[in-house]
């Protein structure tokens, strides 16, 4: 602990210790034996490609109807680009936003993800030769007449999806209100519903968006111009050879080609690009299939039938949110006990430094210190497994708030119980063990759950470190089948679950460790007579 | 009677809180075996002299010699040596105190309360201990209460439970802050009752107190302590029917 709460003290002078300070609770934490990094050494060699599979279709999508199942045009060229090098291809998911960072600290070896090849990404991460082009299309609602092409939309509501080519093309008109999305499921859908007056995306997503639902339509020529590339780390120079040469046999045979008219991806400006004006032509089977399953209409039956279907991954999901959860409590409360002891009786520096870890945790966002320990620790050589990086950093967020609620406890202890103890000879530390902390377990025994409850919620956030925890199922499955009310409930109803057993729990205990039949304020009698 | 001479010498002892002085210079030996009882009008100093007597307060100046342990300050001494925590404790393994307001641990049951701490403090045999506690309880008359909680026990059963858990830890001398000030009328005599049958057995009792009748029939000797000074000490005889200083007479006016 003094070794976390000692860098602590030199954060304030330079922003890069920061990194040292979390660098040095992350080893005490592990020092208390939380669990150890899982070592990802294999003798295959399979080749790691990290995507988020919630940008949905049609670049990598769960099957809707066995969401085991991976589907999507940059599977089927990663798939591809396997066989051609001879080495088996494993899919990596991770938060879009987070995609780079990601391959920077090496959880994946390349990104393939719809990732815009743009100066900017280049400096930080080395492109392939791209494998798709295509260009931004306006969407509008059907019955929309005056929004005829992006000209006519000065101070209208433009939707568009962060950081793209597209909000770029929006900003530099300055005429017109840009929202940005994270999803462009959100931004079709507030089209829809009036939120916006148009929506500019990549034609390859409007394809996939707007032709099958009757309310919308596309609207206006290209705009702009993008290339797909796939992303790998600077010093892996031999890899990107390997998988440029791959992409140029796949251009050269016809099978990138096949791939794409498959998904319904092939247009002109590809023939034009890629130099393939062959005449022939596979069916568009996939995107054939894709349509279906959108319009589907489900009978009563089987949407229980298909409900039924999601609860292994969500169920899966809120184990992982259990398991989190509970872990990060624990830790919580055992670093919360040690923080809030030094803060009441460690001498005046000690007591300093664990005021300063308090209220810099408490004082920063949860979402800053995940990414920090899981992004920002990598540069100063400590990897961490997801699962570990989340359970540090909800732990650690937690320990702040478990150590001030300790505090309250502790000294809602009357005096005099740590004046009798001494009395009896007892040291401090035996008074602290054997009378105060007993006594004030049960006082803090409901802000102790309430935490809980609360971090069980908070465990959504670790979805940005990669996690698929129940939220990220959740909008993974609400993805894929368009279906944010249904199945955001039956999460909302997991989450309550998941939760209601602790609440009986810490009411139970409280009852344990109060030992009067009564409810009676606790130390009620020895206070009065004080 | 005074066959082991004085277990306690305190001498000249001071002590300020926030400049104000509250014990100006006390003098006072304690006899071992016998009961001393300290009076004095509220805010003499008798509390104050107790809890230093435990260390549970530090003095400025002055020296406590107990047991043949000698703990001294004086005023030049902006700090206590190191040695002081490790004296301090000592002290307290041979001081037991009895406070006004009882201080049980309420989340132990009463045997728990008396056994416990000698299991904790002095690593006796939890087997001893509740034996030991068992028979505390049975002197104090609590023997069918061992597995009560404290806040099911009336004052008086409280206070005497408090006594045998201070002598659980077998120490020289028993300090009692006003141990009866915070019962009620009618639980007051089986208090002292049980202090009086310590004092038969030949245990050191200080006990501060405004119990006089308590004071007249049971101590060996009273102490007066006035304004932070020991005005007159003797025999409760001398001292009750024949004050020799004019403050003590007053004192005792109101009380007799």
């Amino acid at each position: 602990m003094n070794a976390c709460l000692h860098s602590n003290n030199a954060v304030i002078r330079s922003p890069q210790r920061m990194a040292i300070l979390v660098a040095a609770c992350v080893v005490c934490a592990l020092a208390a034996g939380v669990a150890s990094v899982p070592c990802r050494a294999q003798a295959a060699k399979p080749l790691r490609w990290g995507a988020d599979a919630e940008g949905g279709a049609p670049y990598e999508f769960q099957d809707p109807k066995d969401p085991s199942r991976l589907l999507g045009f940059e599977v089927d060229i990663a798939d591809a680009i396997g066989r051609i090098l001879g080495r088996p291809m494993r899919f990596v998911q991770n938060q879009w936003d987070g995609l780079i960072p990601g391959l920077e600290r090496s959880n994946y070896d390349m990104v393939i993800s719809g990732l815009e090849i743009t100066p900017d990404r280049a400096r930080v991460i080395r492109f392939s030769r791209p494998y798709y082009v295509t260009y931004e299309q306006l969407a509008v609602r059907a019955g929309e007449d005056r929004i005829r092409r992006l000209e006519d939309c000065p101070g209208r509501k433009v939707g568009t999806l962060k950081g793209s080519l597209a909000q770029r093309i929006l900003e530099a008109r300055g005429d017109l209100e840009v929202v940005s999305y994270d999803g462009q499921i959100n931004a079709y859908e507030d089209l829809l519903n009036g939120r916006l007056d148009a929506v500019l995306m990549d034609h390859i997503i409007a394809l996939y968006n707007v032709p099958h639902v009757a309310a919308l339509k596309m609207a206006g020529p290209p705009v702009g111009r993008l290339e797909y590339g796939i992303a790998f780390r600077q010093e892996d120079d031999a890899l990107l050879q390997e998988v440029n040469r791959a992409l140029a046999l796949m251009i050269a045979s016809g099978e990138l080609r096949r791939i794409l008219q498959n998904w319904n991806l092939w247009t002109p400006q590809c023939a034009e690009f890629f130099a393939d004006h062959s005449a022939e032509s596979v069916r568009a089977d996939a995107y054939a299939q894709f349509l279906e399953s959108r319009v589907r209409q489900d009978s009563r039956w089987d949407r229980v039938k298909r409900y039924a279907g999601y609860l292994p991954l969500l169920g899966r999901g809120a184990l992982v949110t259990l398991e989190l959860s509970l872990l990060a409590m624990l830790l919580a409360v055992s670093i919360g006990l040690v923080l809030a002891l030094t803060r009441l009786y460690a001498p005046w520096y000690a007591r300093g430094l664990a005021s300063i870890y308090i209220e810099s945790i408490r004082g920063t966002p949860l979402l800053i210190q995940l990414f920090l320990i899981f992004y920002g620790l990598p540069h100063v050589g400590i990897r961490l497994a997801p699962m570990l990086a989340a359970i540090l950093g909800l732990g650690l967020n937690y320990s702040a708030y478990e150590a001030e609620n300790y505090r309250a406890g502790i000294q809602s202890i009357p005096r005099t119980q740590m004046e009798a103890a001494l009395a009896l000879g007892m040291t401090r530390f035996q008074a602290l063990r054997h009378v105060i902390v007993p006594q004030a377990v049960r006082l803090v025994i409901p802000p102790v759950t309430n935490d809980f409850i609360a971090l069980l919620k908070d465990s959504s956030l670790v979805s940005v470190i990669t996690m698929v925890e129940l939220t990220k199922a959740y909008s993974q499955l609400a993805s894929i089948h368009y279906d944010y009310l249904g199945i955001g409930l039956l999460a909302a109803a997991m989450y309550f679950l998941i939760g209601l057993p602790f609440v009986r729990l810490a009411r139970k205990a409280e009852r344990h460790f109060t030992p009067a039949s009564r409810a009676a304020a606790i130390g009620g009698k020895q206070r009065q007579t004080v | 009677m005074n066959g082991e001479g004085h277990i306690i010498e305190i001498r000249n002892l001071k002590k300020s809180f926030h400049g104000e002085p509250i014990l100006k210079g006390v003098t006072l030996d304690v006899d071992a075996n016998q009961l001393t009882v300290l009076i004095g009008p509220s805010g003499c100093g008798k509390s104050t002299l107790l809890r230093c007597l435990n260390g549970l307060e530090l003095f400025d100046s002055g020296s406590i010699l107990i047991g043949g342990m000698l703990i001294q300050r004086d005023a030049a001494q902006a700090r206590m040596d190191s040695d002081y925590y490790r004296r301090t404790h000592q002290l307290r393994a041979m001081v037991g105190m009895v406070f006004q307001s009882f201080n049980l641990f309420p989340h132990m049951t009463l045997l728990d309360n008396i056994a416990r701490p000698p299991v904790i403090v002095q690593g006796v045999r939890v087997a001893e201990a509740r034996e030991a506690a068992y028979q505390l309880l049975e002197k104090v008359g609590l023997r069918e209460k061992a597995g009560q909680y404290p806040e099911h026990l009336s004052g008086g059963q409280q206070q005497r439970a408090a006594i045998a858990r201070a002598l659980a830890m077998k120490p020289k001398v028993l300090l009692y802050d006003e141990p009866t000030s915070a019962l009620d009328p009618g639980l007051v005599d089986e208090v002292l009752a049980v202090m009086k049958e310590l004092d038969a057995e030949g245990i050191t009792q200080v006990v501060v107190t405004h119990e006089m009748r308590f004071a007249r029939d049971v101590a060996e000797k009273v102490v007066f302590l006035n304004a932070g000074l020991v005005v007159e000490e003797g025999p409760p005889e001398a001292m009750f029917s024949d004050p020799g200083d004019p403050l003590t007479r007053q004192f005792l006016k109101r009380y007799l």
